[in-house]
């Protein structure tokens, strides 16, 4: 007994003296090499998009400070102590989204923000967005896998009521980001692809019938623009229209930075947000897009191989889930963008301007980091 | 124990997810190709297509607003119309200092400040980038030249030709068809900013407000490739607008003149109609004004001077002038009276010139002081017997009362396809409890009678419960359109026929109107004469200022506006109608001295030939031979 607690310090010992300086504060090299060469381009980015706007390059910038803080301090909570706490997190994140409901409401409009003037303001949906696949791992993590019926059940209805909320606000894109969040966590868990074809089968009919028989002609109408945006030139089809010729007129290396017409003369009203992607392809081109692409996958590769090599259930399940959630932002961002999918408002990661989603990515990667370098220490235990 | 099981498990479920990393990783590749294969479509094999779009030209999405639908009376004859008129449009962004640009349009057609100050209020009305604002209407030649010799100072403004709204009858239809104006800043809220992106009016009034939908269509667009200088240099894609359909209205121009030239210069109002399908053939409200003053912006004084007049030429009589029916609505209460079986066609009552309520002091008065002596129903409405209607209502009472004059219309919505009309009153006791916290009074009952108290109703309803009486009870919705695109409108909350337990009470009722007109005591008897149809009438008078108790009608105390309204209500050929009219003449004093001549005279507009014959169409074997006098 006393032995085997003798090697079990001297391997700590071991583990510790070979832990880096990196690993030792648990921040994840390649991760973080990753993410500033991202912050550096979207800064270069933005500086043409917002048409030189040194303001609103200072308050990204800081934005990206704050996020590589919050990043850093949420790296260092053990795996084990995050699941202790997510279940209560996800309660009172569901209690701020019935808030937030009622609120808006009462004051006859939607509204996403808990507002206590001076105090603080967010928005409870992007709190959901990492307890969500959290709160799903931490369920899932304790049960047999792949899961049973009856789990997987309970899961959909733990993600299920989250994602009402956040549709009632309306923010659409918002809660399919975060429904996407969770089932990912169930994909991860081996949630068997019977079960998943199934799903898919009976929602085609469904949607059928409903088209036939339940919706009236004003709601196919509002369907169909939202899936064909061109079909509505003059409301929100103007801006893909916009987006294409911009990308497509940069061609294979672009026009060069600065250079852009398309997007910098109004004619894309949301360039520097949601529309981005548009000004890096009128500008850099189909190169500068690949190689922002290539960074991206690096990003998801590395994301990936710490899902694989995670020692915990729960860290496996978290890291594997937040990792495709980023994937699908950064797909139907570019999607939209360029003309393969319907608009809904989701930013492109790290390069849109925005702080509250920059915040909220970096907290992310730092639940990844987490979960990478408490490694050996939960090996032990 | 569970120690080996658990990490058994543990190293399943390693695997398990692990395989399914794996086939993330291969979704995220394979996802990421298909983004790759969409920007090479759009960069690499589109890139000449959009890279010349782009080479100082830009896409520029136009909207093309729909012709507006035209508007027919019955016969096709134009109504409303669509004529091209120039306007001066501008273009924020291509103007520079727009402001600037606004000082160098005023200098160069010499306009005045105020005109400055409008247009920059126009302006500020663009909804969407790169929109074109027409900021002036109805350009005169010498202003299209002035902006073209002057176009090099003029940035980003065009001279633009469009379909403005015209209305060739002018004042003949304002009432009924009433105009379209440009769209304000509240309807801009409300409105689909789609299909309204190209459009700068809506209807305002009347039939082209209730049918805006109808007559607006569907925008179109183009996308086109403009210049730097937002010249449109080629059409790239075109989506043609969907044309407003037209609407034929059922009224008729000509019985429309006709009924205004019966009223003369008066004020006042007509409603012709056909009972047996609720088409409105005439509506008159006089006087009236110009609708085309409103298409491109009213001036305000001359706004100022209709709003302020009077005569109240915007105010619409036959759908919001309320006034109490008076004897009017006789009919209409002794059909109540004879279906309760408070009254047969034989009971008789004898008025003294005066009816009292037992235990009462006060007395109700006849028009006539010295009384008709023994009067049944037939009489009761043939010399307008006000006693004899005191009795019926006070035996019916207000419950019945006023659930058989909804039923005919009174204080109810009639018309199908009229804007803002106005539901009139038919009190009840509830309503008297809601209003105004007191009981219902039973000489409250006695006045309703004869159709004075709180009863209220415009000369539109006054037509509708006539017409019920000449239709027999078969509700149609007065309407103005005939026909929307060829298809005639749908009534989608139709009223409930009323249905007697005994049919042959229409008849009684009508005998008594038609001796109103033809019988040898007739109170409108004089109205008749010569008519080669008969007709079935009623008059009435609405008090304008009330007379007190023991006090005498004295026409000369009165100001000319305080004398009473005239009214009269009537159908033709009595025994088959086919066209029922209510008319309303403002401090006329006498139904049946002046507003019976006027129904007679739109009654032989609608019905006699050029040669003063009875058309052949409406002849009937019973009025071929002379009516008795």
């Amino acid at each position: 007994m006393k032995s085997n607690f003798d090697r079990m310090l001297s391997s700590e010992d071991v583990m510790r003296r070979r832990a880096t300086f990196l690993q030792r504060i648990h921040v994840d090299g390649p991760l973080l090499v990753l993410l500033l060469t991202l912050a550096a381009g979207s800064l270069f980015v933005l500086y043409s998009a917002s048409g030189k706007d040194w303001d609103l390059l200072l308050k990204q910038a800081s934005s990206f400070g704050i996020g590589l803080v919050s990043m850093f301090i949420i790296a260092q909570f053990e795996p084990r102590f995050m699941a202790r706490w997510v279940p209560l997190a996800y309660v009172f994140g569901v209690i701020l989204l019935v808030v937030v409901d009622v609120m808006g409401h009462n004051a006859m409009g939607a509204t996403r923000w808990i507002n206590i003037p001076g105090v603080i303001r967010f928005q409870p949906s992007e709190f959901m967005k990492i307890i969500m696949p959290a709160t799903i791992a931490w369920y899932l993590a304790k049960r047999t896998l792949p899961p049973h019926l009856k789990h997987v059940v309970i899961s959909l209805v733990m993600i299920g009521v989250p994602f009402i909320l956040i549709v009632r606000q309306p923010d659409l894109g918002t809660a399919l980001l975060i429904l996407a969040s969770g089932a990912f966590v169930l994909f991860m868990g081996g949630l068997k692809w019977r079960w998943i074809i199934s799903v898919v089968a009976a929602a085609v009919p469904v949607a059928v019938a409903m088209w036939f028989f339940v919706m009236h002609d004003y709601q196919k109408q509002r369907v169909l623009t939202f899936l064909d945006p061109e079909s509505d030139p003059l409301g929100t089809g103007w801006n893909i229209i916009q987006s294409k010729a911009a990308i497509g007129s940069g061609g294979v290396f672009g026009k060069g930075w600065l250079l852009g017409t398309q997007s910098h003369l109004d004619f894309l009203p949301e360039s520097h947000t949601d529309f981005i992607i548009a000004v890096m392809g009128e500008e850099f081109g189909l190169v500068g897009i690949c190689a922002l692409l290539l960074i991206y996958m690096l990003l998801i590769g590395r994301g990936l191989v710490i899902t694989a090599q995670a020692q915990t259930l729960f860290g496996k399940l978290l890291a594997g889930s937040l990792t495709m959630t980023f994937f699908v932002y950064v797909f139907v961002n570019i999607g939209m963008v360029s003309g393969l999918l319907p608009v809904v408002g989701v930013p492109l990661p790290f390069i849109s301007y925005g702080g509250t989603s920059l915040v909220t990515l970096l907290s992310a990667f730092g639940v990844l980091m987490s979960v990478h370098t408490h490694r050996k220490w939960i090996a032990q235990a | 124990m569970s120690q080996p099981i658990r990490l058994k498990d543990h190293e399943k479920d390693a695997r398990l997810v692990r395989s399914r990393v794996v086939v993330g990783a291969v979704a995220v590749v394979l996802l990421v190709c298909v983004l790759i294969v969409r920007l090479y479509y759009l960069q690499v094999i589109q890139y000449d297509y959009h890279s010349t779009l782009s080479e100082n030209n830009r896409v520029h999405v136009q909207p093309i607003p729909p012709t507006r639908g035209l508007i027919f009376d019955r016969n096709g004859v134009i109504v409303a119309d669509n004529r091209p008129s120039f306007s001066l449009s501008m273009t924020r962004e291509r103007a520079g200092d727009w402001h600037q640009v606004l000082d160098a349009i005023v200098e160069v057609l010499q306009l005045t400040p105020d005109d400055r100050a409008l247009f920059e209020k126009r302006m500020k009305q663009g909804r969407r980038p790169f929109e074109p604002v027409p900021i002036l209407f109805e350009l005169t030649e010498e202003q299209i030249a002035r902006i073209a010799v002057n176009q090099f100072r003029l940035p980003g403004v065009e001279v633009v030709a469009q379909l403005v709204r015209h209305y060739p009858q002018g004042p003949h239809f304002a009432h009924s068809v009433g105009y379209v104006g440009r769209i304000n800043e509240k309807e801009l809220k409300t409105l689909d900013p789609v299909n309204y992106s190209g459009t700068h009016h809506i209807g305002k009034t009347g039939i082209e407000r209730f049918y805006e939908p109808e007559l607006h269509g569907q925008v179109g667009y183009e996308e086109v490739e403009t210049n730097a200088r937002g010249r449109v240099l080629r059409v790239l894609k075109r989506t043609d607008p969907v044309p407003g359909k037209d609407i034929v209205l059922s009224l008729d121009i000509k019985l429309q003149e006709a009924a205004e030239a019966a009223l003369g210069g008066r004020r006042g109002a007509i409603v012709a109609l056909d009972p047996r399908t609720g088409e409105v053939l005439a509506m008159v409200s006089q006087p009236s004004f110009d609708p085309n003053l409103f298409v491109t912006g009213i001036s305000f004084k001359a706004y100022a001077e209709l709003r302020d007049s009077i005569d109240r030429p915007l105010f619409n009589r036959v759908l919001r002038g309320l006034y109490p029916p008076g004897s009017t609505i006789k009919p209409a209460v002794a059909i109540a009276g004879l279906d309760t079986g408070v009254v047969t066609a034989g009971t008789r009552v004898f008025d003294p010139g005066y009816y009292q309520l037992p235990n009462y002091d006060h007395k109700y008065r006849n028009w006539n002081r010295t009384g008709d002596g023994w009067v049944d129903l037939d009489t009761a409405i043939m010399r307008s017997n006000d006693t004899y209607f005191y009795d019926l209502a006070h035996k019916m009472g207000i419950d019945r009362l006023a659930n058989y004059m909804n039923r005919f219309g009174i204080g109810q919505k009639v018309a199908l396809d009229m804007f803002e009309e106005s539901p009139g009153l038919m009190p009840s006791r509830e309503w008297k409890r809601a209003t105004r916290r007191q009981a219902w009074f039973p000489g409250e009952t006695l006045i309703l009678g004869i159709g004075q108290g709180y009863m209220q109703a415009t000369p539109l309803q006054l037509a509708q419960a006539t017409a019920l009486i000449a239709n027999k009870g078969k509700w149609n919705r007065p309407h103005l359109a005939k026909t929307i695109e060829g298809l005639p409108p749908v009534d989608e909350n139709p009223m409930e026929d009323i249905v007697l337990r005994d049919k042959s009470d229409w008849n009684k009722v009508t005998h008594g109107m038609e001796q109103v007109m033809q019988g040898a005591r007739g109170t409108a008897r004089k109205a008749s004469i010569g008519a080669q149809y008969r007709i079935a009438g009623k008059s009435g008078t609405a008090q304008v200022v009330a007379i007190k108790q023991g006090e005498k009608y004295d026409r000369n105390k009165l100001q000319e506006r305080h004398r009473d309204h005239a009214l009269f209500v009537g159908f033709a050929p009595a025994d088959d109608p086919k066209i029922v009219v209510s008319v309303m003449v403002e401090n006329g004093e006498s139904g049946s001295g002046v507003a019976a001549p006027v129904v007679r005279q739109v009654m032989d507009a609608w019905l006699l030939d050029e040669h003063g014959r009875l058309k052949p169409e409406y002849a009937t074997p019973s009025v071929a031979q002379e009516p008795a006098q």
